[in-house]
């Protein structure tokens, strides 16, 4: 199975190719990304355990950032393991049909300091939405850091319907709580070196 | 012949001890069909208003275990004999214990499967155990044998206070039932 894609493409320099100072590799075991729903007024925690993408992320310039993130749909965890079944069912994410979502960023702005405000198509269950989400960017040593949340309309992605459409047991709107780690790839041997900031 | 009151409990302690009866008659049936339905919108409300119930169970059973002893019960007829006052003694201990210990136990069970009680709706109940799915299951397995000993529990008591009623036909059942006519003798 695929997954729930997100492509986190921050477009502005998009053609350059990668400096040696880009963080240019997704790092998954030091990633995270969860959800928040509300169960008859209950916040239960879910998240996707399977993710990958692609990114080039230049401290120097993050507006020119670009990123590439996918997440297995079928990695689903939602707090219960009862519930996976329902979860991945057509009623849900349908993982059969849709087995990855995406997200392609289309406009990074700084915000202040170390916030910037990402905007991007979220594709979810063959449905296109624009989101906007607020993230924080530490680059430190050998890792960059990204992390940052949002709250999207279940209903708006077809997620959840039928008799789940009534969102007075579980609520439309998830929170989704992400931090991303990128690190750098190995120089070429012979290649630049890389300049450590 | 004097006024059911007169020889028997207090307005509070009656109006207590059916408060508790009725919401764990509406609990207890719903715990035991809740817990075979396949997910679905409906089980998840059961499992709500089900955890709202015992909140409420546990609520009201504190001040009526607090009233229970600063206020002594009346004194059982004197027919009866020894070994049932113990029981019935034994009985009504066991009864405040389950009051306590069922919704407490569906409080950490359900802290431990990761799933907060929010009471109502409303009002967030914090976790006592951190979520550990294994320590879930023990809880649940502890959870259901304790609904079945107090379903136990209650067929006894209700027999128990019908049998004082209908042969015995003393004022056992009437002082906690006000409203029902003690049988003639």
């Amino acid at each position: 199975m695929r997954g729930l894609a997100w492509v986190c493409i921050i477009a502005l320099g998009a053609a350059a190719p990668a400096a040696a100072s880009t963080f240019d590799r997704l790092l998954p075991a030091k990633s995270q990304i969860v959800f928040v729903s509300r169960q008859m007024g209950v916040p239960v925690e879910g998240g996707f355990k399977r993710f990958s993408g692609e990114i080039a992320l230049d401290p120097a310039r993050p507006e020119a950032a670009r990123a590439t993130l996918e997440v297995d749909l079928a990695s689903i965890d939602v707090g219960a393991r009862e519930a996976y079944d329902e979860v991945v069912s057509r009623n849900w994410f349908d993982v059969r049909q849709y087995p990855s979502a995406r997200f392609v960023a289309t406009s990074i702005r700084p915000l202040s300091g170390e916030r910037y405000e990402v905007r991007g198509q979220l594709t979810l269950k063959g449905r296109t939405r624009e989101i906007v989400v607020p993230v924080s960017l530490r680059a430190q040593g050998t890792e960059a850091v990204m992390e940052g949340s949002f709250t999207l309309k279940r209903l708006d992605y077809g997620i959840g319907t039928g008799p789940w459409g009534d969102t007075s047991i579980v609520a439309d709107e998830v929170q989704v709580r992400f931090r991303l780690t990128a690190g750098r790839s190995a120089p070429a041997p012979g290649g630049r070196s890389a300049a450590r900031p | 012949m004097p006024a059911a009151t007169a020889i028997g409990y207090t307005r509070s302690a009656i109006a207590l001890h059916w408060a508790v009866a009725l919401l764990i008659l509406a609990a207890l049936p719903m715990g035991l069909y809740m817990t075979e339905l396949t997910l679905s919108p409906l089980k998840l409300k059961l499992y709500a208003y089900h955890k709202w119930l015992g909140v409420t169970v546990f609520l009201l059973a504190l001040p009526r275990l607090l009233w229970r002893l600063s206020h002594p019960p009346p004194p059982l007829p004197a027919s009866v004999p020894a070994w049932q006052r113990r029981a019935a003694h034994a009985l009504h201990w066991a009864l405040y214990a389950l009051m306590l210990a069922l919704p407490l136990s569906g409080w950490l069970m359900s802290s431990a499967k990761g799933f907060q009680t929010v009471y109502l709706g409303l009002l967030p109940i914090p976790d006592l155990l951190p979520k550990d799915e294994a320590l879930g299951e023990r809880l649940a397995a502890v959870h259901a044998t304790l609904a079945y000993v107090l379903l136990a529990a209650l067929l006894v008591h209700v027999a128990a206070a019908l049998k004082h009623h209908f042969v015995d036909r003393d004022e056992v059942l009437t002082r906690m039932l006000p409203w029902i006519r003690r049988p003639a003798p």
